[in-house]
C-alpha cells in the first residue's frame, strides 16, 4: 500500500507531459557549424547598419539602428544564448525581463511627454 | 512498515529517479538537487534572474539617453561625430568574435574537449582585452580634444567647427554656446555606459582566467559545464549592450550637413 502510493508520487513527478517541468527540459547542444552561421550573420548585420547610418533617412535612421541592433539581440539570445532550447520556465524569465523594462520606459516616457510641452 | 522511516522514502525517491534518466552522480551534484538536469536549471535560472537585474541597471542608463538625445538632439548629433567610427566598427566585430569564441568554448566543454576549451576561453580573453585596447585609445583622445566633462571641458569646436580646407565650409554644424555645452552630457553618458560596459568586461576577463585555470585542470569536461555555460550567459549579455550602444552612440548623424 505504501509502495503503491510512493510510486504514484514518482510517476508525477515525472509525467512526460509536464513540459514545464524543469528535469524535462531537453539539453541541446548547438553544433559549431550554427554557431559560424551565427557569427556571420551578427558581421553581416555590424556592416549593414554602419552603412545604413550614412544614408540620410531622416527619422527612419534611428528605427533601422535599433531594429538592427534588436534582431542582432534576438540572435544572441537565441542562439549564443541557448535561449531557443530552454525550458519554458526559462523562455518565461528572459521575456518577463524585457516585457517590465518595456514597460518602465513606456510609463516613464509617458511622464516627460506630458510635460514640457513645446520645449521639447 | 515501509514508510517508518521518511528519510529512507525520500532516498529511494531520489534513486528511482535516477534510475529512470540512468545517470551517474557527479561530484558537483548537490544534496539539495534530485537529478543534475535540475541542479543545471536551477542553476540557469539564477544567472538569468541575474541577467534581469541588469537589463534594468544598463536600462536605466539607456531611458537618460534617450530623453536626453531628445532634448539636446543638435549637440548629441555634433557631440556623437567626434567618435571613431571605424575603431567602433572594427570593435563590435572584436566584440563579436570573442561572444563566438566563448560560444564555440559552450560546445567543447559540453561535448569535453578539453583542449579546445582551453583555447576558445583563451581566444575569448584575447578578443576581450583586444577590445579594451582599443577602448583605451578612444578614452584617450578624448582625454586630448578634452572633451572629458567637467571643468577643462572644451566647448569651442563644437561653437566654431574647423573649416574643411577643400570646401571652404565648416566641417560641422556650429552650435549655439548653451546648446555646445549639452555636448557636456552626451560625453558623460558615453563615458558612464561605454565605461560600466569596459568594467563588465574586466570582470569577465578576471574571471575567464581563473575558468581557463580550472578548465585546464579537467573541471568542465567531465560532464559538469554549468560554470562555463553561465559565464557564457554573461558575456553574451555584455556584447548585447554593446550591439546597442554602438549603434546609438556612435552612428546618430553620419550625414552632417546636408
Amino acid at each position: 500500500m505504501a509502495h503503491s502510493i510512493q510510486s504514484n508520487i514518482h510517476t508525477d513527478k515525472h509525467d512526460p507531459v509536464n513540459v514545464t517541468n524543469p528535469e524535462h527540459a531537453e539539453h541541446h547542444i548547438v553544433s559549431p557549424m550554427q554557431y559560424v552561421m551565427v557569427y556571420l550573420t551578427l558581421l553581416v548585420f555590424t556592416g549593414i547598419t554602419v552603412g545604413a547610418a550614412f544614408i540620410d533617412m531622416g527619422a527612419l535612421n534611428p528605427v533601422i539602428a535599433l531594429a538592427i541592433a534588436s534582431i542582432k539581440m534576438v540572435i544572441v539570445l537565441l542562439f549564443f544564448m541557448h535561449a531557443k532550447y530552454q525550458s519554458r520556465l526559462i523562455k518565461m524569465t528572459i521575456g518577463s525581463g524585457f516585457f517590465i523594462f518595456l514597460v518602465l520606459v513606456t510609463m516613464t516616457l509617458t511622464d516627460y511627454m506630458s510635460r514640457a510641452w513645446g520645449r521639447w | 512498515m515501509a514508510n517508518a522511516n521518511p528519510t529512507a522514502t525520500h532516498e529511494t525517491l531520489v534513486h528511482d529517479a535516477h534510475d529512470v534518466h540512468e545517470h551517474h552522480d557527479l561530484p558537483q551534484l548537490r544534496h539539495h538537487f534530485e537529478t543534475e538536469e535540475q541542479q543545471r536549471e536551477a542553476g540557469s535560472f539564477g544567472m538569468w534572474l541575474f541577467l534581469l537585474t541588469e537589463i534594468m541597471f544598463f536600462g536605466g542608463l539607456f531611458m537618460a539617453y534617450l530623453l536626453y538625445r531628445n532634448w539636446y538632439y543638435p549637440a548629441f548629433a555634433t557631440a556623437s561625430n567626434q567618435l571613431n567610427v571605424p575603431l567602433g566598427t572594427i570593435n563590435t566585430a572584436i566584440l563579436i568574435s570573442s561572444g563566438f569564441f566563448m560560444a564555440l568554448g559552450v560546445w567543447a566543454a559540453e561535448v569535453r574537449k578539453k583542449n579546445v576549451l582551453v583555447l576558445m576561453l583563451v581566444l575569448t580573453t584575447v578578443f576581450g582585452y583586444a577590445f579594451l585596447n582599443v577602448k583605451y585609445f578612444e578614452y584617450k583622445e578624448k582625454w586630448e580634444k578634452h572633451h572629458i566633462p567637467g571643468a577643462t571641458f572644451d566647448i569651442s569646436e563644437f561653437v566654431n567647427p574647423p573649416i574643411d580646407a577643400k570646401t571652404g565650409k565648416p566641417t560641422e554644424e556650429p552650435l549655439a554656446p548653451d546648446m555646445a555645452q549639452k555636448t557636456q552630457l552626451f560625453f558623460f553618458l558615453y563615458f558612464a555606459m561605454t565605461g560600466m560596459h569596459a568594467l563588465h568586461m574586466i570582470i569577465g576577463l578576471v574571471l575567464l582566467l581563473w575558468l581557463i585555470y580550472r578548465a585546464n585542470r579537467g573541471e568542465f569536461t567531465e560532464g559538469y559545464v554549468a560554470p562555463i555555460e553561465n559565464f557564457g550567459l554573461y558575456w553574451h549579455f555584455v556584447d548585447i549592450v554593446w550591439l546597442f550602444l554602438f549603434p546609438l552612440l556612435y552612428l546618430i548623424n553620419r550625414h552632417p550637413l546636408k
